[in-house]
């Protein structure tokens, strides 16, 4: 098992720079996930740890030792694809022998080993298949048992689930999980969608056009994003987004929405932070989250008039999308609340919970 | 605008059934979603209707006419597909006047314009008409692409997939649009998905498919609170509903080989008498499931918590009791720790029981 550290990391292909000044140190045992969109540089970073690209510049440390410059097969990690890459005419036993063959291991060790991995990944009934026999998932858990089988250092995934079906995806989250945590050995792990990254990771990384956007568990990149690009990719429904500016009205330092006449009263604590970050003729962005928001028909103190655009069921909640002045306001209420498209309805947000960011730099100022 | 009905459909290639004697009646103005897995016979069902494939029996009705031996032009359905499928060395006008053009058509200049202008507002796309569709981004162009089928106005909109190729997103700004659109348009919306989020959450009602056989229609209420077998509730709904293997004895189900019983309630006691001393499969979903850190006086349960995951709205919190392991939905502001011990309290109100052997609920 080890640690991996990214020292000032830099990638390029020609122009493009890829991984732009990279510094991230991976701890022991823990599942971090690398979260952008495509082009972001994710995977490209993988592959520099992995050894399969060498960085131009910086220095990549696993369990203390620099191998920067060392080739992929002597890092002693293991990388599992978003394509199977079985070997089709081998039977899946066979696969996940095949490191283990290659290290000329006697015929009983790689027995023992093999069998312990899939007992694992509970793939005992399906050894003698093969790959064109198997299902999806199948092929995957052996693609992953052929990756333990060698015990590596660590694990490497790029989007291993991303070509399943929606429910398998599913499945296959809880289950990387639970391997995780039985195996608990350091794992860095591509890919573009928030939900895997929330549910699956320890830590999250969020790159985006090759920089390094926020690092932390699940829970502090989605209640504390630095910048709007953090903020609105992680969560789904997204976090709203209201374009705003500081104004003083009644001796009380108030949003105004940009584009309409609608002022939305912040808490005194707020109000001195935007006083004090603010001068003047700043645009802010106010971020609020679609379950921070209150729904209601009733008019009650401080709450915001909207108009009804569309509901979306969900099952266990609905979301109802409204309009508030130009502005569109995703809401997340409970099942049973479902109101007339075109209704006049009125919202309030939890004040305690918002964000806002500098319209400009589209930092986070609180 | 027109209703489509399905007369005991049925098409095969080779030895597999694809579409198995399917009866369906979508509704004038309605949005109906089929819903399934990969190779549940989705497709090919929207390609009968369309007139792309022939069905082997079984009738296709649109508007209440019997459009079997009508070619695809002649059945007025308008198709889009999961890729754009745009004339790429268009631009965004050319592609939508080119379904106008047709000879078969006949529509004069004005009205050509009249109505690539009239749906490129309704599509938010008027500002890009004059644009190459190369520079556009994904959701412009399906947005093109929805406008091409728009401007003909056909009596129903086939979709196959459309937002799939788009990223998380995208998917979800194109989800609550389409609902809209759908409720500007007034047109009769077949929507083929195999994301039951979509599903859930723009259907008027849904048909979940399953190896070429309809298994239930229903508003996507009924099909998430009262599924009729356990293909349609592990189906819908994410988190996935929970199963457990238990055995009734009078009022009670008893968890495999656990000393853990569920007391049911009398309404479910009196359906269930056939089945004293038998088995069956207990489904309960994530949120009917509360934990506390107390024991509550029914159906609570000492678990400890095997994982969290930290969705950020709410919590999945991963339980195990013995080597069973189900899920339960939190608040993020319980703060529950991995490792920790909690008790587990099934809402029996809201379970569903099946019989393990034909999967049917029955409770």
């Amino acid at each position: 098992m080890a640690e991996i550290i990214l020292e000032n990391v830099v990638k390029r292909y020609g122009d493009l720079i890829a991984v732009n000044n990279f510094n991230l140190d991976i701890n022991d045992k823990e599942f971090l996930v690398l979260l952008g969109p495509s082009g972001c540089g994710k995977t490209t970073t993988l592959r520099c740890i992995s050894g399969l690209e060498i960085a131009d510049e910086g220095k990549i440390f696993i369990d203390g030792k620099d191998v920067t410059k060392i080739r992929a097969s002597q890092r002693d990690i293991a990388f599992v694809f978003q394509l199977y890459a079985l070997y089709p005419i081998l039977t899946a036993y066979d696969n996940i022998a095949f490191p283990l063959k290659a290290q000329k291991y006697n015929k009983e060790r790689i027995k023992e080993e093999v069998n312990k991995v899939a007992k694992l990944l509970q793939i005992k009934h399906i050894l003698n298949k093969r790959p064109k026999e198997l299902s999806g998932g199948d092929m995957q858990r052996v693609a992953l048992g052929r990756a333990m089988v060698r015990r590596p250092k660590a694990f490497l995934l790029d989007e291993p689930i991303g070509t399943l079906d929606a429910k398998f995806r599913e499945e296959m989250r809880i289950e990387l999980k639970r391997l995780h945590i039985d195996i608990s050995a350091t794992t860095v792990y591509v890919t573009h969608d928030q939900v895997e990254a929330m549910s699956m990771g320890d830590r999250i990384a969020v790159l985006n056009l090759g920089i390094l956007q926020q690092v932390g568990t699940p829970h502090e990149v989605y209640t504390k994003p630095n910048n709007i690009f953090v903020a609105n990719f992680i969560g789904s429904p997204g976090m709203n987004f209201i374009n705003c500016e500081p104004k003083r009205r009644d001796d009380e330092f108030m949003l105004k929405l940009l584009r309409d006449e609608i002022y939305i009263s912040i808490p005194e604590e707020i109000q001195k932070i935007v006083e004090k970050k603010v001068n003047g003729d700043n645009k802010l962005v106010l971020g609020v989250r679609p379950e921070d928001v209150t729904f209601s028909m009733k008019k009650e103190e401080n709450a915001l008039t909207v108009k009804v655009y569309v509901i979306e069921e969900t099952g266990s909640y609905n979301i109802i999308d409204v309009n508030l002045g130009s502005e569109m306001i995703k809401v997340r209420t409970l099942p049973t609340i479902k109101p007339i498209i075109g209704e006049t309805a009125y919202v309030s947000f939890d004040m305690k919970r918002i964000s806002i960011f500098d319209g400009e730099t589209e930092r986070s100022i609180l | 605008m027109a209703n489509v009905k399905l007369v005991s459909l049925t098409k095969t290639f080779g030895s597999i059934t694809a579409v198995d004697n399917m009866n369906l009646e979508i509704r004038d103005k309605e949005f109906f979603i089929l819903l399934g897995p990969t190779g549940a016979g989705k497709t090919t069902t929207l390609r009968l209707i369309a007139g792309l494939e022939k069905q082997d029996e079984g009738e296709v009705h649109i508007d209440n006419v019997l459009v079997d031996d009508y070619s695809p032009a002649l059945r007025d359905v308008a198709f889009v597909f999961q890729y754009y499928t745009l004339y790429p060395h268009y631009t965004v006008r050319q592609n939508l006047e080119f379904p106008l053009k047709s000879r078969l058509r006949n529509y004069s200049k004005s009205e050509i314009f009249r109505r690539v202008d009239e749906v490129s507002k309704v599509l938010h796309i008027d500002r890009l008409l004059e644009r190459a569709t190369v520079n556009l981004s994904g959701g412009e162009m399906q947005r093109v692409a929805l406008g091409r089928a728009m401007v003909r106005t056909p009596k129903v909109f086939l979709m196959d997939e459309p937002l799939s190729n788009l990223d998380a997103k995208l998917r979800e700004e194109m989800r609550s649009e389409l609902s809209r659109l759908h409720f500007d348009l007034g047109a009769t919306f077949f929507y083929v998905t195999h994301d039951q989020v979509e599903a859930m959450t723009m259907g008027d009602r849904v048909a979940v498919l399953n190896e070429g056989k309809i298994l239930q229609i229903g508003t996507p209420n009924e099909i998430y609170n009262s599924p009729k077998n356990i293909f349609v509730a592990k189906f819908v709904g994410s988190p996935a509903i929970n199963l457990f293997n238990v055995f009734l004895e009078k009022e009670n189900l008893i968890f495999g080989d656990k000393d853990m019983v569920c007391t049911l309630l009398e309404k479910q006691m009196n359906v269930l008498k056939d089945y004293e001393k038998k088995q069956l499969i207990l489904g309960i979903r994530p949120e009917d499931i509360t934990i506390t850190r107390e024991k509550h006086k029914l159906n609570s349960y000492n678990c400890k918590v095997y994982f969290n995951q930290s969705m950020g709205a709410e919590d999945i919190v991963n339980l195990k009791i013995d080597n069973t392991m189900f899920r339960a939905v939190a608040p993020p502001r319980l703060n529950i720790k991995v490792g920790e011990k909690v008790y587990a309290n099934f809402n029996i109100d809201r379970a569903h029981i099946f019989n393990p052997g034909t999967e049917e609920c029955v409770a």
